[in-house]
C-alpha cells in the first residue's frame, strides 16, 4: 500500500476526518454506509426498501424468500437459518441464486451465534428462531447489523422490527373443483411499521414475481426510518 | 537396443471387467458409438467382431455385457501395471493402455527369457491374467512379436532376425488406424499379401507411390523400425504423512500438528503448478502395535483446498460427538484411541491455472468461505448446506441440498420432462417429515383414490399440518404416480393441490396408508 503524505495546510477537522476513514479502511471495515438500501424484489421495493442494518419481520416463507431474492439477485450472498421445510424450488423462482446460498436449517441452540457470523459476512440473513427472543440477544445482533450493513428478516417473533410485512387475505386461484391447478395468489401486502399508519397494497404473487397492483399511497416521498 | 513390449490384449473390457469388479471370463464388449470398439476372446467365441452394431453383437451373444467405452479408465487401470514393469525395469514407456515398452533387460536376469518370465509372473500376481511379451531389436517388431506370443508367452526374436520374423506376417497387421487401412487395402489390389512382400520393394519406388507413410511401413516391414520410445517419469509422491510419537489423544492437538504437514502438501503441490480439490484424510490409531488407517474420508472442496482447509477436515473428521447440539450428526470414522499418524492424500490434483481467480473479484466469496468455516466449527460440518435442483416428480424430489464444502453428486438431471409431476407454482414449504393429515368428503367419509386413478368422493373438508379441520375452499388433481415399486420407493400415490378456507393452499398425498401434507404455498 502506497502511502501518501497528508496535507500540512488545511482543516483540522478534514484531516482528523481523513484519517479516520483511513483507520477504516486498514481495519478493513466494510465500505457500505448505514442508510444504504439493499435490493429487494423488484415489486417489493417500492412498498418496502429494505435499509441495511435494519431487522423486518415477515409472517411466511414466502416473503421471506422475496425479501431475500433481490440481494441475492444483485449478486449478493444470502443465508437462511433455522428452515428445515426450505423450498429451493420455491427461492430459485423468485430469483434466489442457490449458489450463494448458505443454509443452516437446524442451528439448535447455537442460532444467535450462527445468525451473528452469517450477518457477517452474507448481507440478507433470513432466520426463523424456534424459542423465544429476548432484548438482549436482540440487541447483540442489531449493533451487528448496522456494523455490517446487512440486512435481517424474521419470521416470527422479534422484540424490535423496523417494519413487518405481512400477507394478509391472501387466496390461492387456479384450481376448481379437481380441474386446473394452483396459478396466482392474491392477497394484501401490510406493511406495518413503527409509529406510522401501516401501507397496504393488493398484490399478486406467482412462482417467479411480485406484482404490486395498486401502487403504494406513499410513493412519492420515500419512506425513512424516524431518527432514534 | 533391445525392445521388450509388454501387451495385454482386449485391455478397454479387461479394464471395464476389472473396476466393475465383474468375473473376466463372462463375455463382454466395450461399445462406442452403438459398434463395438474391442471384445474378449469368449465374446470373439461367440461371433462378436470388432466394428460390428450393438444390436448385431447381442444378437450373436444374448449374454454380451456391454461396456462403456472410457480411455480415463483404461489408463487408470494401467497404471498398476506400469508400476509393476517399472519396479523390475525402470525406463517405461506407456504406448497406449494396455501396451507398454521398456528397453530389454539384459544380463541381470540372465537372458532375456528369464527376465520375461520375471516380468510376466510379476504381472500375473497383480492379478492381470492375459499377458504378452515380445523381445525384438526395435519397437516395431517387438510388438508384433507379443501379438504373436501365447498366453502368458513370450516370443523372443533374436538379434538381427528382425527381418526374418516379419517377413511372413499378413499385411492385416498394419491396419493400426485409418491411414494405415487405406494403405493395407492398396497393396492388397497391387497384388502384395505379406510384409515381406512390402519389404521387398525398392525404397524409392514405395515413396513415390505411397509416400513418407508408406515408406515408414516398409522400414517398419524390413525390421528397421526408426520410432524410438521416451521412458515416462515416473509421478511424483504427493501424499503426506505426519506420525505422533507418543500418540496424542485429544482433537486440538492433532490439529495443531497436522498444520504444518498441511502447509508441506499443498507446497509441494503449488510448487508443481498444482491444487488439490479432493483429499483423503486417514487417521491411524495405536491399536497393539500394528497401525492400520481407523478413520478414512474422502472430502471434497467447491474450489481447492489451503492449508487451514486441511486442518479444518482434519478435525471435523477427528472430533467426537460434541455434547449437545445438532454438531456432526453423522459419527462414523470418529476416532476414540489415540491418534497415532494422520495422512493426508491428494485424490484429486489439478492445474492450478484451471482455478486461477480473476483480477476483479473473488474476495468476498472468500471471505463467505471463512465465515461459514466458523459457522460449521459451532454446528458441525454437516449441519451447514448448500440447496441444489434436482430433478424429480415432487417438491421433496426437486431439491436435495449438500454439505457446504462439498460438491453435489448423483442428482438427478433437470432437463428431463418428468412426466406425473405436480404444476403450478413451486412451494415455499417444503416438509422434510411430512405431517399426517386427512381428507373427508361431505358425508364425512375418508377421500381415497382408486386404482384407476378416480376419486372416491369430493373432498369437502381437511386437516391442515396446524389448527383443526378445516372446509377445502378449491381442489385440484389428482395426480397419480406409480413410482419406484420395484426398487421399494413410495409406490402408487395420488397428489392434491388443496386450498384451505383461509385461502392458503397445501400439496397433499394420498397413498395407500393415508394423507400427509408434502409442502405448504405458504
Amino acid at each position: 500500500m502506497s502511502v501518501r503524505p497528508l496535507p500540512t495546510s488545511g482543516d483540522r477537522a478534514e484531516v482528523v476526518a481523513r484519517l479516520r476513514e483511513r483507520v477504516a479502511a486498514l481495519e478493513c471495515r466494510t465500505t457500505r454506509s448505514a442508510g444504504q438500501t439493499v435490493p429487494s424484489t423488484s415489486g417489493l421495493s417500492s412498498v418496502l426498501p429494505l435499509e441495511a442494518g435494519h431487522a423486518y419481520g415477515v409472517d411466511s416463507a414466502f416473503l421471506g424468500l422475496a425479501l431475500a431474492a433481490g440481494a441475492s439477485r444483485a449478486g449478493e450472498w444470502v443465508g437462511f437459518t433455522g428452515f428445515p421445510d426450505f423450498g429451493a424450488e420455491a427461492a430459485a423462482g423468485l430469483g434466489v441464486a442457490l449458489d450463494r446460498t448458505v443454509l443452516v436449517p437446524e442451528p439448535g441452540e447455537h442460532w444467535l451465534e450462527v445468525t451473528a457470523a452469517l450477518v457477517d459476512v452474507l448481507r440478507v440473513v433470513v432466520l426463523r428462531p424456534t424459542v423465544r427472543v429476548d432484548a438482549k440477544q436482540a440487541g447483540v445482533l442489531e449493533s451487528r447489523l448496522r456494523r455490517r450493513s446487512a440486512v435481517l428478516v424474521v419470521h416470527g417473533g422479534w422484540p424490535r422490527l423496523t417494519a413487518s410485512v405481512s400477507l394478509e387475505r391472501s387466496l390461492w386461484e387456479g384450481p376448481l373443483d379437481g380441474r386446473g391447478h394452483l396459478e396466482r395468489r392474491r392477497g394484501t401486502l401490510v406493511v406495518d411499521r413503527r409509529g406510522r399508519p401501516a401501507t397496504r397494497v393488493d398484490v399478486v404473487t406467482t412462482g417467479s414475481e411480485v406484482e404490486v397492483l395498486t401502487p403504494a399511497p406513499a410513493a412519492a416521498t420515500p419512506w425513512r426510518r424516524a431518527s432514534g | 537396443m533391445r525392445v521388450l513390449a509388454v501387451w495385454c490384449p482386449d485391455w478397454p473390457v479387461v479394464a471395464a471387467l476389472l473396476e466393475e469388479g465383474l468375473p473376466a471370463t463372462a463375455p463382454a464388449a466395450v461399445i462406442k458409438a452403438n459398434v463395438v470398439e474391442v471384445c474378449n476372446e469368449e465374446a470373439r467365441r461367440e461371433g462378436v467382431r470388432r466394428g460390428q452394431r450393438r444390436r448385431d453383437a447381442q444378437g450373436r451373444c444374448p449374454e454380451l455385457r456391454l461396456l462403456a467405452s472410457a480411455p480415463d479408465r483404461d489408463g487408470r487401470a494401467f497404471e498398476p501395471v506400469l508400476e509393476t514393469v517399472e519396479a523390475l525395469r525402470p525406463g517405461v514407456a506407456a504406448l497406449r493402455p494396455g501396451l507398454l515398452a521398456v528397453r530389454a533387460p539384459g544380463r541381470w536376469f540372465g537372458t532375456e527369457e528369464n527376465a520375461a518370465a520375471t516380468i510376466c509372473e510379476a504381472l500375473v500376481e497383480t492379478g492381470v491374467w492375459d499377458v504378452r511379451q515380445g523381445v525384438a531389436d526395435d519397437l516395431f517388431c517387438a510388438e508384433q512379436a507379443a501379438r504373436w506370443a501365447d498366453l502368458q508367452g513370450w516370443r523372443v526374436v533374436p538379434a538381427g532376425g528382425a527381418a526374418t520374423f516379419l517377413r511372413d506376417l499378413p499385411l492385416q497387421v498394419l491396419e493400426q488406424d485409418p491411414q494405415g487401412r487405406e494403405v493395407v487395402g492398396l497393396l492388397r489390389r497391387l497384388g502384395l499379401s505379406s510384409l515381406g512382400d512390402l519389404a521387398g520393394l525398392p525404397a524409392q519406388a514405395v515413396e513415390h507411390r505411397l509416400g513418407a507413410f508408406g515408406s515408414r511401413l516398409r522400414r517398419q516391414a524390413r525390421g528397421e523400425d526408426p520410432t524410438s520410445f521416451h521412458a515416462r517419469t515416473p509421478p511424483p509422491d504427493l501424499e503426506c504423512e505426519v506420525v505422533f510419537e507418543p500418540p496424542l489423544d485429544s482433537v486440538e492437538a492433532v490439529a495443531f500438528s497436522v498444520r504444518r504437514t498441511a502447509d508441506r502438501l499443498v507446497e509441494q503441490l503449488a510448487a508443481r503448478q498444482l491444487v488439490c480439490t479432493a483429499v483423503r484424510v486417514e487417521a491411524c490409531t495405536d491399536d497393539g502395535g500394528a497401525s492400520v488407517p481407523t478413520s478414512v474420508r474422502t472430502w471434497l472442496h467447491p474450489r481447492f483446498f489451503s492449508p487451514a482447509d486441511l486442518v479444518d477436515r482434519v478435525h471435523w473428521q477427528l472430533s467426537p460427538r460434541a455434547t449437545g447440539g445438532v454438531r456432526s450428526r453423522k459419527d462414523a470414522g470418529v476416532v476414540a484411541a489415540p491418534v497415532e499418524r494422520v495422512r493426508l492424500v491428494p485424490e484429486t490434483v489439478e492445474p492450478a491455472a484451471a482455478h486461477g481467480e480473476g483480477l476483479w473479484g473473488g474476495a468476498g466469496d472468500e471471505l463467505v468461505e471463512r465465515g461459514v468455516a466458523r459457522v460449521q466449527g459451532m454446528v458441525g460440518f454437516e449441519a451447514v448446506r448448500r440447496p441444489v435442483l434436482q430433478g424429480g416428480r415432487t417438491p421433496a424430489a426437486r431439491q436435495a441440498d449438500v454439505v457446504w464444502g462439498e460438491r453435489a453428486v448423483d442428482l438427478r438431471p433437470l432437463d428431463r420432462p418428468w412426466p406425473g409431476r405436480v404444476p403450478g407454482p413451486p412451494p415455499a414449504l417444503v416438509f422434510r417429515q411430512p405431517p399426517p393429515s386427512e381428507v373427508v368428503d361431505d358425508a364425512g367419509v375418508g377421500v381415497r383414490v382408486t386404482e384407476r386413478g378416480a376419486v372416491t368422493g369430493v373432498p369437502t373438508s381437511f386437516r391442515p399440518p396446524s389448527g383443526g379441520w378445516q372446509p377445502v375452499l378449491s381442489w385440484a388433481g389428482p395426480w397419480p404416480v406409480d413410482e419406484g415399486w420395484w426398487q421399494g420407493a413410495e409406490g402408487r400415490c395420488a397428489r392434491f393441490q388443496v386450498v384451505g378456507a383461509d385461502g392458503r393452499a397445501w400439496l397433499l398425498r394420498c397413498a395407500d396408508d393415508g394423507w400427509t401434507v408434502e409442502a405448504g404455498y405458504d
